[in-house]
C-alpha cells in the first residue's frame, strides 16, 4: 500500500518530526493496546485480575463477535 | 500536529465503533442467541447422559451478568471502545506514514490506513483463526488459542508494516504498479507460512487426546453410549451467519474509521484545501487527484 501513490501534485504535506512525536505516539499506542488486551484477552488467557470475571462477561459478546477466542 | 490527529482518530473511532455496534445488536445478537440455546440444550443433553452413566456434573456459578446487559450494554461498551482503541491506533499509523510513504493526499492516505487496519488487525488472523460464537470454545484450550491468535495478529502486522517497507524501498527500480505487487506477493508468502506452520485449533493436543483428529473445535453431535445421536452438532448456518456478521461489522468499523478521518485529516493537513477557503491566489489543480 505505500507504493500506491496517486499522481497527485499534492504530496501529503508534513512529515511528523519522529524524535518530538514519540511521547504522544507511544503514549497513545500503549493506552490503545491497553484496551485492545481488556476488550479482547483479559480473563481469558490471561488475567491481571486473578479470577475476577466481570470484564470478561460484560464484553463477552462483542469479545466473541470482534474475533478474540473466548472462554 | 500528532495530538490533533491523535483527538480525530479517536473521535472518528468512537463513531465507528458505535456504528458497528448497532450493526452487532440488529444482526450479531440473533445469532449469538441461537448458540447460547444450542449451547443450554446440549449441556441438558449431557446431564441427562452423565446421570445415567453415574456421573454427577459440577453446578455451573451464577451468571454475573444477564443476558440483557450483556446484549445490549456489555457488547455496546466493548465495540465502542474498540473502536476508540482501533482509531488510536489508527492516528498513530496515520501519523508515523504521513509523508513517508509516497505522494498521497492526506485522506487517500486515511483509507489506506484504514484498509491496512482491516486487513492486518482483523482479516489476516480471522482466516486462520475465524471469529466463533459462544458454545465453540474449549476452556481447557482458551490460553493456546489466545496466544494463536495473538500470534497471527503480531505477525499479521508486523508483516503487513515490513511490506510497506519494501514497497518503497523497491518503487524506485521498478516503479508503484510493480514495486506494490511485488510487496503484497511478499507479505501473502510471509503470512502463508505462518498459516501453514501454526496448528489448527482442533489438532492441539488437549483437544486430540479428548475428542480425536478435528480441524476445530466446533461440537459435533453427542452420542449416548450406544452411539445413537442424542443432540446435534453445533448449526452450520448460524456459524456461517455469525461469521459473515462478524466480517461485516469489522469491514463496517473500519470503513466508517477511514471515512471520518480522511476528511478531518485533510482539512487538518491540505494546504489547497486552505488556500482554496481563502480569496488568495488558487494553487493548479490535483491531476486525477481522487
Amino acid at each position: 500500500m505505500s507504493s500506491l501513490s496517486a499522481p497527485a501534485a499534492l504530496p501529503t504535506p508534513v512529515v511528523l518530526p519522529a524524535a518530538k512525536a514519540v511521547f504522544w505516539l507511544v503514549g497513545t499506542a500503549l493506552f490503545a493496546l491497553a484496551i485492545y488486551y481488556f476488550i479482547g484477552v483479559d480473563q481469558g488467557a490471561y488475567s491481571v485480575f486473578g479470577k475476577d470475571m466481570h470484564v470478561h462477561e460484560f464484553v463477552h459478546d462483542a469479545r466473541h463477535f470482534l474475533g478474540f477466542p473466548c472462554h | 500536529m500528532e495530538k490533533r490527529l491523535i483527538l480525530r482518530g479517536v473521535i472518528a473511532g468512537a463513531v465507528a465503533g458505535l456504528l458497528a455496534f448497532v450493526f452487532a445488536r440488529i444482526f450479531a445478537e440473533p445469532q449469538i442467541a441461537k448458540a447460547i440455546d444450542y449451547e443450554s440444550g446440549r449441556d441438558a443433553a449431557q446431564a441427562v447422559l452423565d446421570k445415567a452413566a453415574g456421573i454427577t456434573a459440577e453446578a455451573e456459578g451464577p451468571d454475573i451478568f444477564s443476558r440483557t446487559i450483556q446484549a445490549n450494554v456489555g457488547i455496546g461498551l466493548g465495540m465502542v471502545l474498540f473502536g476508540v482503541a482501533m482509531g488510536a491506533l489508527f492516528a498513530v499509523a496515520y501519523a508515523i506514514c504521513l509523508g513517508r510513504v509516497g505522494k498521497l493526499r492526506p485522506r487517500n492516505l486515511a483509507m489506506l490506513v484504514a484498509l491496512g487496519g482491516f486487513v492486518g488487525m482483523y482479516l489476516v488472523p480471522f482466516i486462520k483463526y475465524p471469529a466463533n460464537p459462544p458454545a465453540i470454545g474449549h476452556p481447557e484450550t482458551i490460553r493456546d488459542r489466545g496466544n494463536l491468535y495473538l500470534a497471527m495478529v503480531v505477525c499479521s502486522v508486523v508483516f503487513l508494516v515490513a511490506a510497506v517497507w519494501l514497497g518503497k524501498r523497491l518503487q524506485p527500480r521498478f516503479g508503484n504498479w510493480n514495486a506494490t505487487l511485488l510487496a503484497a506477493g511478499a507479505y501473502v508468502v510471509a503470512i502463508g507460512i505462518v498459516m501453514a506452520l501454526l496448528p489448527a485449533l482442533g489438532e492441539l493436543s488437549a483437544n486430540v487426546k479428548e475428542y480425536g483428529h478435528h480441524a476445530t473445535e466446533t461440537p459435533l453431535p453427542l452420542t449416548n453410549s450406544k452411539g445413537t445421536i442424542v443432540y446435534p452438532g453445533f448449526p452450520a448456518d448460524v456459524l456461517a451467519s455469525f461469521r459473515f456478521y462478524s466480517v461485516a461489522a469489522q469491514a463496517l468499523l473500519w470503513a466508517t474509521l477511514g471515512l471520518v478521518f480522511a476528511p478531518l485529516a485533510e482539512r487538518l493537513l491540505d494546504p489547497a484545501a486552505r488556500a482554496a477557503a481563502k480569496p488568495a491566489p488558487r494553487q493548479p489543480e490535483g491531476v486525477g487527484a481522487a
